[in-house]
């Protein structure tokens, strides 16, 4: 098994309570899913959405978002798949994609 | 920690539309009713932090409260950061300058109770004497019971465009009126409480009656109907036996819902509905409502209504149905709130008890029978008559004229099941 991140990236947009009830009952089932199947090493964190960059050896000092909103990580989970071609399938299941959002599969590098 | 071992069970169903409405009322509480949109948007803003961070970490213990923390957090900041630039409510207004006194006024404005009379401050605003009932209605479920346009649009079968406009305008009205509805003042709310009354009863109606095909939608607008009318029980002031007897007549008619629709989710008229399906906790609860209504000199429509349901609920077949009290009560109910939908209960209690020959005599003396014209089950009651009477012919003329104007599939299955009816009599007429 090898380590995966996955960055959650965009796919917030301004919907109903309702709606917005589903949406999160979808993300609890997903990961569900995959820590019964031995996918979740961590399910990881939410990240605010603002925040500041520190930059250059000036060090200076600028406000976030980062990048524009539909890039901006929202947060990430630690995965284990046996390579990246099924941690890539296995991101497919997120409900991220319904809202325009993108999953971003990482190799956590081997030493 | 992970997600929860059961994504969703610990939410109950439409926890955050329900949670939005009684944070929006709340904060309109707090922000002033000119800044409803102001409201809204931190609402929207709480929302999305609970989505973003429940993901990752599950439901919290107590999401309802989560929630309030963090909308009270948010409305914290936006007190704090526009303070000099927007004014808040006229009645906080001092309250909110110094940083000494800003927080323990918020803290107190999200105490229970404090909530709780946020919650009647608001049902009390939105049935605002310029806006018609319809409008009412519909800004309540929107802002009371976090519907969005599109969710009221589809519960009262009418365009998406025409429901913005409704309640853009209604919230225009509302954000116009200054101040929120002053709860404490007895006269006031006196005045008030029917207009409240009638908004319920109309979106209960609008649940039990109404045109909207599928039956979960229905359902729902009967319970949040009843959910807003608990708290009304609960106020000395709106504990009045109208409000009661309201209470009692939303138990007595949820409690046949079960049985409305059988086993292939076709329509069942009442006399033919499987009774052992009625809710029998419901028909108890609305026994009690009845009787806590019955005080004082006042007889509303509400009772007569109430009582009308709770003799049908009582009888443990159709045919053991007293129609002799209902036909009575429909007298009464004529004479204080005449209408052609009520003339035409009446007609059709009649019949029961005297024949399709006084039913149809009945109908034909509705006064004012044109504005049923369009009412499908107008034309039904009129076919079952006839089809009673031994004829099958002109009972099919009307079954064809209420298939025309079915509302839903439902309906339509329904109606074309008493048309198919009609022509199986014709047929076996020697």
């Amino acid at each position: 098994m090898s380590e995966f991140v996955y960055l959650y990236r965009g796919g917030q947009t301004n919907r109903s309570p309702e709606a917005m009830q589903q949406t999160m009952q979808k993300w609890m089932a997903w990961f569900k899913d995959l820590g019964d199947k031995g996918h979740v090493k961590n399910v990881g964190q939410p990240l605010d959405r603002t925040g500041k960059v520190v930059r250059g050896k000036q060090k200076t000092i600028t406000d976030g978002p980062f990048a524009e909103a539909k890039d901006v990580v929202g947060g990430y989970s630690l995965i284990e798949a046996r390579d990246l071609e099924q941690a890539v399938e296995l991101s497919k299941g997120c409900p991220i994609f319904e809202f325009e959002g993108a999953v971003e599969v990482r190799p956590v590098m081997k030493m | 920690m992970g997600p929860s071992e059961h994504p969703g069970e610990q939410l109950g169903d439409h926890l955050f539309r329900r949670e939005s409405g009684r944070i929006v009322a709340t904060l309109t509480r707090i922000f002033g009713v000119h800044n409803l949109a102001l409201a809204e948007d931190v609402v929207q803003d709480a929302f999305c932090r609970a989505l973003e961070v429940w993901k990752f970490r599950g439901v919290p213990e107590n999401p309802s409260a989560w929630l309030m923390v963090t909308a009270k957090n948010r409305a914290l900041d936006v007190l704090r950061r526009e303070r000099t630039a927007r004014t808040f409510a006229p009645e906080l207004g001092r309250f909110l300058e110094s940083e000494w006194t800003l927080s323990p006024a918020v803290e107190e404005n999200f105490a229970p109770h404090a909530i709780k009379d946020d919650q009647l401050r608001m049902m009390f605003s939105c049935c605002h004497p310029r806006l018609s009932e319809e409008a009412q209605v519909a800004l309540m479920l929107h802002i009371l019971c976090g519907f969005t346009v599109d969710e009221v649009a589809a519960a009262f079968v009418s365009s998406h465009a025409a429901m913005e406009k409704r309640i853009t305008r209604a919230k225009k009205i509302l954000a116009g009126s200054k101040k929120l509805f002053d709860i404490a003042d007895a006269h006031d709310f006196g005045a008030r409480l029917p207009a409240v009354h009638r908004a319920l009863y109309l979106l209960f109606n609008e649940g039990y009656h109404g045109a909207s095909a599928e039956s979960a939608v229905r359902a729902e607008l009967c319970r949040e109907a009843m959910r807003l009318v608990a708290p009304l029980r609960e106020h000395p002031l709106a504990a009045t036996p109208a409000t009661f007897a309201l209470s009692a007549l939303m138990s007595l008619h949820a409690a046949r819902l079960p049985a409305r629709l059988d086993s292939s989710g076709e329509l069942r008229s009442l006399g033919d509905q499987d009774r052992s399906q009625w809710d029998t906790n419901l028909v108890g609860e609305g026994q009690k409502l009845l009787d806590l209504s019955a005080s004082g000199p006042e007889l509303t429509e509400y009772h007569l209504e109430a009582a009308i349901a709770w003799a049908h609920a009582v009888a443990p077949r159709a045919e053991d149905t007293n129609w002799e009290m209902i036909v009575s009560l429909y007298d009464k109910l004529m004479a204080i709130r005449p209408s052609p939908v009520v003339a035409l209960n009446r007609a059709i209690a009649i019949a029961q008890r005297n024949g399709p020959e006084r039913g149809l005599e009945e109908i034909r003396a509705i006064a004012n029978s044109d504005r049923l014209a369009s009412y499908p089950f107008y034309h039904a009651a009129l076919g079952e008559f006839e089809l009673r009477a031994g004829r099958a012919d002109a009972a099919r003329d009307h079954f064809r004229a209420a298939l025309a104007l079915a509302r839903s599939p439902m309906e339509r299955t329904f109606l074309s099941h008493r048309l198919a009816a009609c022509t199986a009599a014709v047929t076996t007429v020697p």
